[in-house]
């Protein structure tokens, strides 16, 4: 333990996805020793980003708005929902132009190394959206990699009993790698080809 | 195949070396401590990305270096390919194929397959069953390379799944302090323990999925391994009990039917049947695992179980019966990548002192037809008469060829 200040500091960097207690101290110790203007910056953008980057109030993704673009576009199919880990797998799809519904962004995927579980994530903002009945297929587009399998595998098995047309991306994808490094070709031909997924 | 030339760049304690090497018989002589293992151990690096003597990358590279350089070109069927890994320890490694990147590097495995042997093979015998299931896997992956896949989305979904475990007990302090809601702090905690059931059923499927695939590939190994290391150990040790070997799952270790290979052979290799079987096993243990905090049961927990007569090898086997026994894996292992095609090289690490004449003999008459046979001896009289080659004296790091 270290002084009230310094251990408030570790604590909070410790509540980081991805920082363990090692990490979040030599963070801690890296800032001590670094120069007040450096400091001073990496404050203010932490702050400004809080401040001007907003989600998404329906889907999650980043928005300059309550809503995002996606979301306020009318003649997006409102019955279809892609399901990504990031904003920036919708950036990916969208470059694709396969895909003409909406989206729900889930901020991650379940890893539990890093100490994700389903509820640092936005599922029960997705199962609110599904409640309704309006949305008849859910793409499961989380990334092809282990994590983003066993996300997929979870929320199959969740809207199970809602019995909605549950698809994910072919595969072709890079297998263990990151939906956004995919080639825009692979992707769009990943969301021709999605099969049904079944739990 | 063969080795046509070896070059690393800060491995071990080499700076830099250069050998152009060929085929038949090259031995590399010094006294202890001057870099003859360090040389070869290179050539097994390429081969399985992974050492035999140590199992972090950080000691193969050289004190002070970033990072360590292996290069060769290795020639099979009259065809060359240069192979460039690159050694970052705490990183991926990098590797190249006649100059292409490669996007992983163990898309470069496959090109070179080699047989070491080593004194480190006793506790292939005498050691812990992760000894010999790193030997099962190795050779899985030097048959087929998209098991280096398999082994390691598994060893990843063990690592999820262990630590989901471990937090399991710990859920609802974890999360007060993770998430500072005070609204459904409640609701949140009550929640908290179906979460982890919930997530571990996903984890518990992909376990099972890739735990059967990994397990249908080793079951089929043994088989094909057990008539090949019963000979070679026949071989070595013709008045020994004969050896045998058996698989042994953790899956459903307390039924009367413990061998899982007994079951194999008389259902076929089925995945799906193996998969039933894990998932079984891990419903069994459920409760314990919660409690520790491990996953206890899949390929991880399996052994390979060799026997010599009625009895397992180890605790039961003499020191040279021990000896034979691993040398017999070693020998079965080239067979079995022989007959799959291409001759891999055979490495003989010191392995000359440590045996008698007779098996020094029966080892040598084995070994002496392969295409390459790469051996260091710490003196020239370990080297048996026929495999006399090629030959580089090492001494304080400096490698010069005299025959
Ligand atoms: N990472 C390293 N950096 C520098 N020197 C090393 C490193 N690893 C091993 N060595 C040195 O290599 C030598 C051992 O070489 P080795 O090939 O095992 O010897 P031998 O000729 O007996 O087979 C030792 O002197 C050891 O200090
Ligand atoms: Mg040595
Ligand atoms: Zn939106």
């Amino acid at each position: 333990m270290y002084e009230g200040v310094v251990q408030n500091l570790i604590d909070e960097l410790g509540l980081l996805p991805g920082v363990g207690p090692k990490s979040a101290q030599r963070i801690a110790f890296h800032l001590l020793a670094a120069e007040p203007a450096d400091v001073k910056r990496l404050a203010h953008a932490l702050l400004e980003v809080k401040e001007k980057v907003r989600f998404c109030r329906i889907c999650g993704n980043v928005a300059a708005e309550a809503e995002c673009r996606i979301c306020r576009d009318q003649r997006r199919d409102p019955q279809v929902i892609c399901v990504v880990e990031e904003s920036k797998d919708v950036v990916a799809i969208e470059k694709t132009r396969e895909f003409r519904g909406r989206y729900h962004v889930l901020g991650g995927a379940i890893s539990p190394i890093d100490g994700v579980g389903p509820d640092d994530l936005k599922i029960r903002e997705l199962m609110a959206r599904l409640a309704d009945g309006q949305v008849t297929e859910l793409i499961l587009a989380t990334d092809p990699n282990l994590e983003g399998e066993a996300t997929a595998t979870y929320l199959a098995r969740l809207v199970k009993p809602l019995g909605l047309k549950v698809t994910r991306l072919a595969s072709g994808l890079p297998v263990g790698g990151d939906l956004e490094y995919a080639d825009e070709v692979t992707l769009g031909r990943a969301f021709e080809g999605r099969r049904l997924l079944d739990v | 195949m063969h080795v046509a030339s070896l070059s690393l760049t800060d491995f071990r304690s080499y700076p830099a070396v250069e050998l152009d090497l060929e085929p038949g018989a090259t031995a590399f002589v010094g006294p202890n401590g001057q870099g003859k293992t360090n040389l070869i151990e290179a050539v097994g690096y390429l081969a399985t990305h992974s050492s035999h003597r140590v199992a972090t990358d950080a000691p193969l590279v050289r004190q002070g270096a970033q990072r360590a350089i292996i290069r060769s070109v290795v020639v099979k069927d009259d065809r060359r390919a240069l192979i460039e890994l690159e050694i970052n320890p705490g990183r991926a490694n990098r590797a190249r194929v006649n100059r292409s990147p490669v996007p992983r590097p163990r898309e470069a495995l496959g090109l070179l397959r080699t047989v070491l042997f080593a004194p480190e093979d006793l506790a292939l015998s005498k050691g812990d069953p992760s000894e010999r299931r790193k030997f099962l896997d190795d050779l899985l992956v030097a048959r087929a390379p998209r098991f280096a896949g398999v082994r390691a989305d598994y060893d990843r979904v063990l690592k999820q799944r262990n630590a989901l475990l471990r937090t399991a007990a710990t859920t609802r302090i974890g999360r007060r302090r993770g998430s500072r809601k005070q609204d459904d702090d409640a609701a949140f905690a009550a929640a908290g323990a179906g979460d982890v059931m919930s997530t571990l059923e996903v984890w518990d499927s992909h376990l099972v999925r890739h735990g059967a695939e990994l397990l249908a590939g080793r079951l089929d190994l043994v088989e094909a391994l057990r008539p090949l290391a019963a000979k070679a150990y026949a071989t070595l040790a013709p008045s020994s009990a004969p050896a045998g070997l058996e698989y042994r799952s953790s899956a459903g270790e307390d039924q009367a039917d413990d061998k899982l290979s007994t079951d194999v052979s008389v259902l076929g290799i089925n995945r799906e049947d193996l998969a039933e079987r894990l998932r079984a096993g891990l419903a069994e243990v459920r409760q314990a695992e919660l409690d520790r905090g491990v996953t206890l049961v899949g390929p991880h927990r399996d052994d390979l179980l060799l026997t010599l007569g009625d009895l397992p090898a180890r605790g039961y086997a003499s020191h040279g019966e021990s000896w034979s026994f691993a040398l017999a894996l070693r020998l079965a292992a080239y067979d079995l990548l022989r007959s799959d095609g291409g001759d891999p090289v055979l490495i003989l690490d010191d392995v000359f002192a440590e045996l008698d004449d007779q098996r020094r003999r029966r080892l040598t008459d084995i070994v002496a037809p392969a295409e390459q046979v790469l051996i260091t001896a710490a003196v020239p009289d370990d080297v048996p008469a026929q495999l006399a080659g090629s030959r580089f004296d090492v001494t304080e790091g400096s490698v010069l060829r005299v025959r």
